[in-house]
């Protein structure tokens, strides 16, 4: 029998240190397990009493969409400022897969989404406290690399033969969003790509392999220098709304609530309007 | 082989067993939980839906191709590493490895900033008039750029393994480089040639990252079965299932095959002498 030939076969541990290193890499997937159950609960579990008192000062576990990423992280600094003993964890990623995790068990307290149908769908599991508030909306602008290579002035621009065009997958909402607005122009834009998101929408964009691509005006604005913006229109015939809400197994109502109120507020109003979000 | 396996695990403490058990429990159970979710009556229309049968085909056309790029390549790669010496050897090797352990999505920036349209090499490649953005040449570059090293590692190790005993004898004989390559070395470490090729085509059918940054995703053209299951998962998570099922049972058959192809258990051909003659240790 040879040596399999797939790992350095001339490099082996010294037998001596072998049960350590067994071991050692047996218990890797138990410490992930434990990781991965300790990140996903909600909690210091001593601080949470502030909760039925009504006091906002316990923990809450916001699940936000990618696109609220950097607004969420400035306010959640902001509400833990104006209420000591607060501690806001941001749990960022696509809508969908916050709608998958929320309705598969994991201790969320507040949600935001990127649309009113991934709302809808965790509403519809019974999973909501209360009613969801709007607090933004985002439109589809046009993004050009900030040479714009295409000399791209519109949306019958990127409709034209030879012109790479990017947008977004219809399955996903920004897609959904990108399909009713060439709809609505009469435009059928050929993409070269349907990409499963839109952040990979505006880096093709940004990195120039792309002339053009559909994204929402709060990617522009926070991509800086490196891509034009272009308004479209007709999308305001599409525009995205963003709901909160807090949810029926929140560890803590009375902070959850709070976090709630404060982005439905003037402070989240503040914050999501600088960062290119339309009022509700 | 079967009664070396049991006398060995008899000799192991018990907490070994335990914690190998539990750590194999952590890899089958997932997989478990996830057949019990496929959705069985709509299974055939499922993995048969337009979207899911272009990304198969495209998925199987891409990765063959992607295979066949690291054999032309891999081998020669490998012979050189293992049958030359020379300043930098290691790290060399260190390089050509890398893509085994670096992620995914990193290889596809790294292949965007070289073939892309202003990356290193893309605008010699625009004046040559080709152009690989959003085509299926990049996911065939983004796939051979992950699956390489596989054919490199597993045909390195064998050639040191077969060591270079029959190849003097050869030589010394008066066959010629080129003879003692094909009729000596290649058939020597023919098993270890399809195990490698095998796990390549593995590693190119579930490349996702590289994919996704470099090659962008469109039915198809650049959307393979990974990219096809990320999608679906947004919509209709039974198809992601579905079509997740089909990749894991071609990873089973990969394991499978990888596994029964043992170094020299099939070079008994066309040897130009007997093989139970060589050492084995």
């Amino acid at each position: 029998m040879m040596p399999r030939p797939a790992l350095a076969p001339r490099r082996r541990a010294a037998p001596r240190s072998a049960p350590r290193s067994v071991a050692r890499s047996a218990v890797v997937p138990v410490a992930v397990l434990l990781f991965t159950a300790a990140c996903g609960s909600s909690g210091a579990p001593a601080g949470d009493a502030g909760g039925p008192d009504g006091a906002a000062d316990g923990s809450v576990t916001v699940f936000a969409a990618a696109s609220l990423r950097a607004s969420f992280t400035d306010l959640a600094a902001r509400f833990e400022e104006a209420h000591p003993g607060a501690d806001v964890r941001l749990n960022v990623a696509g809508s969908s897969d916050l709608v998958t995790q929320i309705i598969e068990g994991a201790p969320a307290d507040v949600f935001a989404p990127a649309d009113t149908a991934s709302m809808d769908r965790v509403e519809a599991a019974g999973l909501l406290r209360g009613t969801a508030v709007d607090i933004a909306t985002n439109t589809l602008r046009l993004a050009v690399p900030s040479d714009n290579p295409a000399d791209i002035a519109s949306l019958a621009d990127a409709a034209r033969p030879g012109v790479r065009t990017v947008v977004c997958a219809e399955q996903v909402p920004c897609g959904a969003a990108a399909a009713r607005i060439e709809e609505a122009a009469g435009i059928d834009l050929d993409p070269v790509s349907e990409e499963s998101s839109v952040t990979d929408v505006l880096g093709k964009v940004a990195s120039g392999e792309a002339d053009a691509g559909l994204v929402y005006a709060t990617d522009i604005r926070a991509a800086g220098d490196t891509v034009l913006g272009i308004d479209v229109p007709e999308a305001s015939d599409a525009v995205t709304t963003y709901p909160v809400a807090a949810l029926a197994d929140a560890s803590d109502p009375a902070t959850a609530q709070a976090f709630v109120d404060f982005v439905a507020g003037p402070d989240g109003r503040a914050v999501l309007g600088a960062a290119g979000f339309g009022a509700p | 082989m079967g009664d070396t396996v049991v006398r060995t695990t008899a000799a192991l403490p018990r907490w070994v067993v335990l914690i190998a058990v539990i750590g194999g429990l952590f890899v089958v159970v997932p997989l478990a939980a996830m057949a019990l979710r496929v959705d069985w009556p709509r299974f055939i229309p499922l993995v048969t839906s337009e979207s899911a049968e272009a990304a198969l085909l495209l998925s199987l056309r891409t990765s063959l191709t992607a295979t066949a790029l690291c054999i032309v390549f891999g081998v020669p790669m490998a012979l050189v590493l293992a049958r030359t010496s020379f300043r930098g050897q290691q790290v060399l090797r260190s390089l050509v490895l890398l893509p085994l352990v670096l992620p995914p999505v990193v290889g596809g920036i790294a292949l965007l900033y070289t073939f892309g349209r202003r990356g290193l090499l893309g605008s010699s490649l625009d004046v040559l008039g080709i152009d690989v953005a959003f085509s299926t040449t990049a996911v065939v570059m983004s796939q051979a750029f992950v699956a390489l090293p596989f054919l490199v590692l597993s045909l390195e190790g064998a050639l040191r393994s077969v060591g270079t005993r029959y190849e003097a004898v050869g030589a010394t004989l008066g066959a010629g480089r080129w003879t003692v390559l094909r009729r000596i070395t290649l058939p020597l470490v023919l098993p270890a040639l399809v195990s490698g090729s095998v796990l390549s085509f593995a590693r190119a059918l579930g490349e996702f990252g590289a994919t996704l940054t470099f090659a962008g995703s469109l039915q198809g053209t650049t959307r393979t079965l990974p990219l096809e299951v990320y999608l679906q998962r947004e919509t209709d998570p039974d198809a992601a299932v579905a079509l997740s099922l089909i990749l894991v049972l071609v990873a089973v058959a990969v394991v499978g095959v990888a596994h029964r192809v043992r170094p020299l258990d099939g070079a008994a051909g066309p040897l130009p002498f007997r093989a139970p003659a060589m050492a084995r240790p």
